[in-house]
C-alpha cells in the first residue's frame, strides 16, 4: 500500500467532474485516458508486494486505456470531423453538479454494503469511487448525443468496475482481469468501426437521431 | 440409465446432422434408433429394476445435474420412444425432403425425454421450454397462413403462462436448490393449486384447453399425433409428480371434479367441429379428461383408506394414459392421410372417401370405436376399470361422476359416428374429395402398426397393470394386482367375445353377400341425386347441438328468407372456442387496452433507455442505503 493510492484515487475523482464539464471532444478524451492511465497506477499502488501479475494488469491497463483505445477515439474523431459535442441533453453546469450529489451519495451507500468487510481496511475509498466513476459513466451515456462520446462514457463506466476490483485483484484470478480488460478493448474497438460506418450511412454520429427503428 | 442417456444423445445429434446435411433420413433413423435404445430400459424398470441416478455436478447456486428413470418416467416414456418413433417414420412421408420439421422433431422428442428424466427443477423447467419451442416450430410450420400464426401465438402465449406458474410451483416447493428430493419437504397447498394451473395448460384441462385445438388443426399431422398422444399426457406427468411433492392436497376431488369438466366439456366440442383434426384434438381434451377422473379416484380412494378403489381408479387412469396415446395417434395418422388425400380438413368438402381410401378407412373406424371405449379395442378395458372404481365407491359425488363419464361415452360414439360417417361414406362433397387416392405405404403403414397395438392392447392390459403396480406405489397407493385383474376380466371375456361374434357375423355376411348381385341402391323414385341431398357435418351435429347449454354452442348468426319469394338469406357460424369466444378474447382486448397506454415509455432513444437503466440501478442502490440505515 502506497501514499499514493488516495491522491491517485482522489485524481480519478477529479477526472470524471472534468469529462462531465468538458465539451470538447479532444479533452473529454484525453481525461479519459489519463483516467486510464491513473488506474494502471492505482493497481501498482494497492499492493504492498508488486508481483508479476500486479505488473502484467497494470501494464495492460495502461496500455489499452491510457494509450491504444485513446489513440483509436482520436482516429474515429478525425474521420467524423467533430470538434465538441453541441448542446447535451443535460446541460454541462447540471451534469457537473449531477455528478458532485452522486459522488457525495456513493460514499454514503458504499458504507452500507457488506463486501467492505473483504476489502482491505485502507481501501476505505475504493468502493465510494468506484461507485462514483460507474455513475459518472451512466451520466455520460444518458446526457451526451455524439457516439464518440458516449465510448467514453462506457469507457468510464468500465474504469468503474476496474477500481472495484482493485482491492480484490488477489482474490480474483489474473484470468478474468485480462478477460475484462480484453472485452472492453474488442467493444471499444467495435463501436469505433460501428461509428465510421454510421456515419458513411447516415451523415450523422447524433445518437439521438438514430430513432426512426422505434416501434 | 446409460441407454437413455445414448438415446437422448441420439435425438439430438440427429437433430444436428439432419440440419447440417440438409436431409431428413438421419433425424428420422435418429428417432427410431433412439426407440431402440430406450425401450428396454424403459420396460426394465417397469419390470422391477433399477438404475442408479446419473449426477454431474454444476456450478454454485444450481448444486448438481440429475437425471433419473423412475417408474413413474418410465411409464411415460414408453408411448413416448414407441410413438415418436412411429411419427417420424410418418412424418419422413408426410413431409417428404424437408429437414428442418424433422430436425425439430427430434429436438422435440429430446426434449419430452429430457422433461422425464429431469430429477431437478432447473433442467425440467428447460426441457419444459425447450420442449415447447419445438412444438411451437412444429405448430407453425405451415406460416403462411395467418390462421396457422394465429395458432401458434396461442399456443405460445398459453404455454407461457403455464411456465410460469409451474416456476412460481417449483420457486415455492424448493428452498436452496431445485432439487426434487427437496422438494416434498415443503408442500403447500398454494404451491400445488399453481402446479395444477401450470400442468393443466398442457394437459387440456377445460377451461385451460383452448390452445389445444387450434395448435392441434394448424401443425402437420404427425406432429398433432405426437403432440396429442404424449405432450398432453407430460402435463399429467406433471401432476403425478407434484402429487408426490404435496400429498396431502385434495386431488382426489380436484381431479375429479376437473376431470369431469374436462371430459363433458371437451366431447361437447368436439361433437360440432367441421374440421376434422379440431374433432380430434377436443377429443383428446375429453380423454384427458377421463385419465384425469382415475387418477383422481385413485387419490380419493387412497386417501379415504379404500385400497381396492384406489387401484382400480389408478390402473384405469394410467391404463388410459397408454391406450389413449395409441389410439390419438391412430386417428391422427389416419386423418393426416384422409387430408392429404382429399386436400382439406374440413369435414363439409369430404365424402365418400372409405371407397376412395379403404385401408386408411379402415383404419379410421378402427380407431373410432377404440376412442368411443367400445367393446374388443383399447380404451375400453380402462375405461371399465374406471367406472367399475366409481361404482364400488358409491357415494353421491362418484355417482355423479358416473354420470358424466357416461354421457361423455355416448357424445364420444356420436362424435365419431359423425366423423367417420361424413368422410368417408356417402358421395363425395367436393371435387378434391371425389379426386382422393390412397396416399403412399408411408403414410398407411405406420397407421397399421398402431392399429395392431389398438387390437392388441385390451389383451396386454392384465400385463400393463403389472407395469403398472410400481408407478402406484410411488404415488402412494398399494396396487393390488389380483383385485385389478378380477375387475378386468369380465371386460376381456366381453372383448373378446366381441371379436368372436364380429368375426363370425363378417363371414356369414360375406357368404350371404357373395351369393347376391350388387345393385344401386333405390333412389327413392328420385331420379336426379346430388351431393348436397346428404346429411351435412353440420346438420348431423344440429340435433344435439342444440341440447347444448347455450355457453358451449357455437354462435350462430341466421338470416332466413322470410318472404314467399326468395328474398337473401344470411347464416354465419362462429365456431371459435366458446372460452376463447366469451372469456379470454374479452379479457386480453381490455388488459391490451390497457396497457396501450404504456407506450410513450417507449421513446426509441438510446439515451432514454440507458436512463432507465441508470434509475433502476439507483433506486436500487438508495433503497439499500436507506433500509440498512433504518435497521442500524
Amino acid at each position: 500500500m502506497s501514499h499514493l493510492f488516495d491522491p491517485l484515487l482522489v485524481s480519478v475523482l477529479l477526472l470524471n467532474l472534468f469529462v462531465l464539464g468538458a465539451s470538447r471532444l479532444r479533452s473529454v478524451i484525453g481525461a479519459s485516458a489519463l483516467q486510464g492511465v491513473a488506474l494502471g497506477l492505482l493497481t501498482v499502488a494497492a499492493h504492498d508486494h508488486i508481483t508479476f501479475t500486479v505488473t502484467l494488469v497494470a501494464l495492460i491497463a495502461i496500455g489499452l486505456k491510457g494509450v491504444l483505445i485513446p489513440k483509436l477515439l482520436y482516429k474515429a474523431m478525425r474521420d467524423v470531423a467533430i470538434v465538441r459535442d453541441v448542446e447535451p441533453l443535460i446541460g454541462l453546469i447540471p451534469s457537473l453538479a449531477i455528478g458532485a450529489v452522486g459522488t457525495g451519495a456513493s460514499v454514503i451507500f458504499a458504507r452500507t454494503l457488506p463486501v467492505a468487510d473483504s476489502y482491505h481496511a485502507s481501501l476505505a475509498l475504493v468502493l465510494p469511487s468506484s461507485f462514483a466513476t460507474v455513475l459518472t459513466g451512466c451520466l455520460v451515456l444518458v446526457t451526451r448525443r455524439k457516439a464518440i462520446t458516449q465510448v467514453v462514457g462506457y469507457l468510464i463506466l468500465e474504469n468503474g468496475i476496474f477500481i472495484m476490483g482493485l482491492g480484490l485483484i488477489e482474490a480474483t484470478t489474473f484470468l478474468v482481469e485480462i478477460g475484462v480488460l480484453l472485452d472492453l478493448f474488442v467493444a471499444i474497438f467495435v463501436m469505433g468501426i460501428i461509428i465510421n460506418h454510421v456515419r458513411r450511412e447516415f451523415e450523422t454520429t447524433d445518437a439521438a437521431e438514430l430513432s426512426s427503428l422505434k416501434e | 440409465m446409460i441407454w437413455c442417456l445414448a438415446a437422448l444423445g441420439v435425438l439430438f445429434a440427429s437433430a444436428i446432422a439432419a440440419l447440417i446435411l440438409r436431409t431428413h433420413l438421419y433425424a428420422t433413423l435418429g428417432a427410431l434408433l433412439a426407440a431402440l435404445l430406450a425401450l428396454p430400459a424403459a420396460f426394465a424398470v417397469l419390470a422391477g429394476a433399477h438404475f442408479a441416478d446419473v449426477v454431474v455436478p454444476w456450478g454454485q447456486p444450481l448444486g448438481e445435474i440429475r437425471l433419473g428413470l423412475d417408474p413413474l418416467s418410465a411409464f411415460f416414456a414408453i408411448p413416448l420412444l414407441a410413438l415418436g418413433a412411429t411419427c417420424a417414420a410418418y412424418g419422413a412421408a408426410y413431409l417428404r425432403s424437408r429437414c428442418v420439421p424433422a430436425a425439430l422433431f427430434n429436438v422435440l422428442a429430446g426434449a419430452m425425454l429430457l422433461v422425464l428424466l429431469a430429477r431437478d427443477g432447473i433442467v425440467f423447467l428447460v426441457a419444459w421450454e425447450l420442449m415447447t419451442l419445438a412444438s411451437y416450430g412444429l405448430v407453425t410450420f405451415d406460416h403462411a397462413q395467418p390462421e396457422v400464426r394465429r395458432a401458434g401465438w396461442v399456443y405460445l402465449v398459453a404455454s407461457h403462462l403455464g411456465v410460469a406458474c409451474i416456476l412460481s410451483a417449483f420457486l415455492l416447493l424448493g428452498d436452496s436448490t431445485l432439487s426434487f428430493a427437496d422438494f416434498a419437504r415443503h408442500g403447500t397447498p398454494v404451491a400445488a393449486t399453481l402446479a395444477v394451473i401450470g400442468f393443466g395448460v398442457k394437459a387440456g384441462v377445460v377451461p385451460l384447453h383452448v390452445w389445444l385445438p387450434e395448435a392441434h388443426a394448424a401443425a402437420p399431422s404427425h406432429v398433432s399425433a405426437l403432440m396429442s398422444a404424449v405432450l398432453i399426457k407430460l402435463g399429467i406427468y406433471g401432476l403425478l409428480r407434484t402429487i408426490s411433492f404435496v400429498p396431502a392436497f385434495p386431488w382426489g376431488p380436484v381431479l375429479l371434479a376437473l376431470g369431469s369438466a374436462g371430459a363433458l366439456v371437451g366431447i361437447a366440442l368436439a361433437f360440432y367441429q367441421r374440421d376434422i383434426k379440431r374433432a380430434l384434438a377436443y377429443s383428446t381434451v375429453e380423454n384427458a379428461g377421463i385419465v384425469l377422473i382415475g387418477l383422481g379416484l385413485g387419490m380419493w380412494g387412497a386417501a379415504h383408506g379404500r385400497p381396492a378403489i384406489a387401484a382400480l381408479g389408478l390402473a384405469g387412469g394410467l391404463l388410459h394414459v397408454w391406450n389413449h396415446a395409441v389410439v390419438k395417434c391412430l386417428l391422427f395418422l389416419a386423418a393426416g392421410g384422409l387430408v392429404h388425400g382429399a386436400g382439406t380438413r374440413d369435414l363439409e368438402q369430404m365424402g365418400g372417401l372409405g371407397a376412395r381410401m379403404p385401408r386408411l378407412a379402415r383404419m379410421l373406424v378402427l380407431g373410432g370405436v377404440a376412442i368411443a371405449a367400445l367393446p374388443p379395442l383399447g380404451a375400453f378395458a380402462s375405461e371399465w376399470l374406471i367406472y367399475v372404481g366409481l361404482l364400488h365407491g358409491n357415494t353421491q359425488p362418484l355417482l355423479f361422476v358416473v354420470a358424466a363419464l357416461a354421457t361423455a361415452g355416448a357424445m364420444a360414439a356420436l362424435c365419431f359416428v359423425r366423423v367417420i360417417g361424413i368422410a368417408l361414406l356417402g358421395h363425395p362433397r367436393s371435387r378434391a374429395a371425389a379426386d382422393a387416392h390412397e396416399p403412399g405405404r408411408g403414410l398407411v403403414g405406420p397407421a397399421v402398426v398402431l392399429a395392431a397395438l389398438a387390437i392388441a392392447m385390451p389383451f396386454a392390459a392384465p400385463l400393463a397393470v403389472r407395469a403398472i403396480a410400481p408407478v402406484a406405489a410411488q404415488l402412494g397407493a398399494d396396487l393390488d394386482v389380483a383385485a385389478v385383474d378380477e375387475a378386468l376380466a369380465p371386460a376381456l371375456i366381453l372383448s373378446g367375445a366381441v371379436w368372436l361374434g364380429g368375426i363370425l357375423a363378417f363371414l356369414a355376411i360375406r357368404r350371404v353377400v357373395r351369393r347376391r348381385r350388387a345393385a344401386e341402391t333405390w333412389g327413392c323414385g328420385y331420379t336426379a341425386p346430388s351431393p348436397r341431398m346428404q346429411y351435412t357435418a353440420a346438420s348431423f351435429a344440429e340435433g344435439l347441438h342444440r341440447l347444448l347449454p347455450r355457453a358451449l354452442r357455437a354462435k350462430v348468426e341466421a338470416a332466413p328468407p322470410a318472404e314467399l319469394f326468395p328474398s337473401p338469406a344470411r347464416l354465419a357460424v362462429d365456431r371459435r372456442d366458446p372460452f376463447t369466444r366469451a372469456a379470454y378474447e374479452p379479457l386480453l382486448d381490455r388488459l391490451a387496452r390497457r396497457f396501450s397506454q404504456l407506450r410513450w415509455v417507449q421513446q426509441g432513444l438510446l439515451h432514454i433507455y440507458i436512463l432507465y437503466v441508470v434509475i433502476a440501478v439507483v433506486l436500487g442502490l438508495v433503497i439499500v442505503t436507506l433500509r440498512d440505515g433504518w435497521a442500524s
